[in-house]
């Protein structure tokens, strides 16, 4: 049991004054270590509401720098960060917010080689990254390591995501395998309305807290997806896949695989 | 005609139609951008062009989205 001090109690008195965080679920909060893969337009706002809300340690994956092209929607960098690597802009960022939290940096991709020995350090993972490869890795990585994660996309208007939690259903037991390189649009290429990011991380901060706190639905075995053109949100009820060649029956993928990045992702690189 | 719904919308389509014409039909700009859900189960995109849409089926197109970070 952790001894609240008088400025955490102030600090976090609207969550104990929901019923269904109290104390305890507070407690959980400052108890549990999250990965957040990629401080761009979904990490910001993910790491900026897990540090207030007091998320224990957050791990931070990324190997870019700021660039002035992100400000329109990564609201964790300021423009004194343009140059800056973003895990580190996190950081002076969550650390200003919440000098609770303790903020792992790594400043490097997500890749094969070291997506394993990162994670497991981590209760839940958060993906918030900008490409095909990467998402299938994280899926590939935390059904192999037994880690819960939440999935997130963005594409100009739209969003979605869904919540994994070992034995419900998987990134690739919707999306087998990533489309073919060059066939696919990423917000470099296609622009996004800045405020998706933010609906979306939010949406993806929110169910990170659930999962700590016991509360509710996770958006398991559920892709939600939204419009903001419309403000039409779906959740598509999707099944675990007997066939899936992660965690399915008899999967036959047995390795991390680095997929090869579309061509004109790698331009504006 | 037959009743089936797409995207949780009713639609009346002409049948015989396989599933790649209805996603014609459906004016899916990339459909190799698109995983689909027919009554509730993932079709593997090399049946598309077999499998017949039937009376009464619930079709759903999801979307790969790639942005979130850079």
């Amino acid at each position: 049991m952790i001894d609240f001090t008088e400025e955490q109690i102030q600090r976090y008195s609207r969550h104990i004054l929901l019923q269904d965080v109290g104390v305890e679920g507070q407690e959980k909060i400052m108890n549990a270590r999250v990965l957040v893969v990629g401080a761009g337009g979904l990490g910001a706002p993910v790491s900026l509401y897990l540090a207030a809300a007091g998320i224990g340690t957050i791990g931070i994956v990324d190997a870019d720098v700021v660039d002035l092209s992100n400000l329109q929607r990564q609201v964790i960098h300021f423009t004194k960060d343009v140059g800056v690597p973003k895990v580190q802009s996190a950081k002076e960022k969550i650390e200003a917010i919440n000098p609770d939290v303790k903020v792992n940096t790594y400043y490097e991709f997500l890749d094969s080689s070291n997506a394993l020995d990162i994670i497991k350090e981590y209760d839940f993972v958060v993906d918030g990254t900008d490409n095909f490869p990467v998402k299938f890795l994280i899926n590939d990585a935390c059904v192999m390591a037994g880690k819960p994660f939440s999935h997130g996309g963005i594409l100009r208007f739209n969003g979605q995501t869904f919540t994994h939690l070992p034995g419900t259903a998987c990134y690739r037991c919707m999306f087998k395998e990533p489309p073919p390189a060059g066939a696919v649009p990423t917000c470099s290429q296609a622009g996004v309305l800045g405020a998706i990011a933010g609906m979306l991380g939010t949406i993806q901060a929110a169910e990170t807290l659930k999962y700590f706190t016991g509360i509710g639905e996770l958006l398991t075995n559920r892709l939600l997806t939204f419009d903001a053109k419309t403000m039409q949100f779906r959740t598509v009820p999707v099944k675990h896949r007997d066939s899936c060649p992660i965690c399915g029956q008899a999967p036959t993928i047995d390795h991390l695989i680095d997929y090869e990045q579309a061509a004109c992702d790698l331009k504006n690189h | 005609m037959a009743k089936i719904t797409v995207n949780e919308e009713a639609q009346e389509v002409q049948l015989p139609l396989s599933l790649t014409e209805l996603i014609k039909q459906n004016d899916v700009q990339q459909p190799e951008m698109v995983s689909v859900q027919l009554n509730d189960d993932f079709v593997d995109r090399n049946e598309w062009d077999r499998l017949q849409i039937k009376e009464g089926d619930s079709v759903d197109f999801l979307y790969f989205m790639g942005g979130g970070s850079r």
